[in-house]
């Protein structure tokens, strides 16, 4: 599936055109105006356009989405999970950095 | 029959046989992505062609079902072009893009149809059709700008589907009447935009347009369809013609 003579479509950086696995993107999908992209799941394609496209027929079939964002899998860095202690922890006893000692007016909508 | 009817038996029959067609390939596409995608594509065609054989089915005082499951082979109006069998999936997607590129110029035209019902039906079909050719053009890109196999199975498809294309465009008597009513184009008016389509597609997919002129033709008035329909039919209406009537 190499496309050689199409310069301007944004190509995965790891897909090698020989392979027989598609590379692997991460799809986020908005579902309403003024909502953040959500992670949905993954799905193997050969560029970014298809990407799109794949997202568009398995996440997005029951009118789930407004707006698609694809990722190449392997541009995504993780935190590492043995860190877990140091990471996250410290948080635990810092109550005052949650906003929950305000009202937040009915109507504001999503925050 | 109504010149209404006939005119929505040939647009459903279309929609009906090249969503059977598709939905062949339902658990068996060559990666999981694309079998939803083709399934998403018959079913909205499938959707499409309930909605043409329900206002033939007016004209006509049967159901669509009816019309979709009862009908013999030289009842159906739809172009040869959709009844060829799938072969691989390159042919395939090159019968999907020849018919979408056909079939999008067509709807755009039937919004503006003066009749309202004709209209509302191509105006909701149009938005998949849209879809439907953007995906299929970047799939004959894709194969044909592919490797060597994908470029030769291509190429292949274009010979053998090339002679089915032309069909489409050639005018009866039913479309003049249908001209002159202000209910549907003239088809061979929609050929310059469909050569535009193809030709621009071919040039990316590095593949040449068969230069053959001789066009297949006996299907859209139900003269002379080929082995093919008689096939899908018995697989497609097998259920009403065994269990007439059946319901669930």
């Amino acid at each position: 599936m190499s496309t050689p003579t199409s310069g301007s479509r944004a190509e995965a950086p790891a897909a090698k055109p020989t392979d027989a696995e598609w590379p692997l993107w991460e799809i986020f999908v908005r579902s309403h105006t003024g909502i953040a992209h959500r992670h949905v799941g993954s799905l193997h394609a050969p560029d970014a356009e298809s990407a799109i496209r794949n997202a568009r027929d398995v996440y997005t079939r029951r009118g789930e989405g407004l707006s698609i964002w694809v990722v190449p899998t392997s541009e995504i860095s993780a935190s590492d999970p043995e860190a877990k202690g140091p990471l996250y922890d410290p948080a635990n006893d810092k109550p005052y950095r949650h906003p929950s000692f305000y009202d937040i007016p009915e109507g504001a909508g999503p925050m | 029959m109504d010149d209404i009817a006939e005119f929505a038996l040939r647009m459903g029959d279309n929609a009906l046989v090249l969503g059977h067609r598709v939905s062949e390939w339902c658990g068996h596409a060559p990666a999981l992505e694309e079998d939803i995608a083709l399934a998403n594509t018959a079913l909205d065609l499938i959707g499409q062609a309930r909605m043409w054989l329900e206002l033939a089915g007016e004209h006509l005082g049967r159901t669509a079902d009816q019309l979709a499951f009862t009908r013999d082979a030289w009842d159906f109006r739809n172009l040869l072009l959709v009844e060829q069998p799938n072969r691989d999936f390159g042919v395939t997607m090159t019968r999907q893009f020849l018919f979408d590129a056909f079939h999008l110029p067509l709807l755009t035209a039937l919004s503006g149809s003066s009749s309202p019902r004709v209209a509302e039906i191509a105006l909701k079909s149009a938005k998949e059709a849209t879809y439907h050719l953007d995906r299929s053009r970047a799939t004959v890109v894709a194969l044909g700008d592919g490797t060597p196999e994908s470029h030769a199975r291509m190429r292949d498809a274009l010979d053998i589907l090339w002679p089915y294309s032309g069909e489409a465009f050639l005018a009866d008597d039913l479309d003049t009447r249908l001209v002159e009513a202000g209910i549907a184009p003239d088809p061979s008016s929609l050929r310059a935009e469909w050569e535009r389509t193809v030709t621009s597609a071919l040039a990316e997919a590095t593949l040449d347009a068969p230069g053959s002129g001789f066009f297949h033709q006996g299907g859209r008035d139900g003269s002379r369809h080929t082995e093919h329909l008689g096939h899908i039919l018995t697989e497609m209406q097998f259920l009403q013609r065994a269990y007439p009537g059946a319901a669930w």
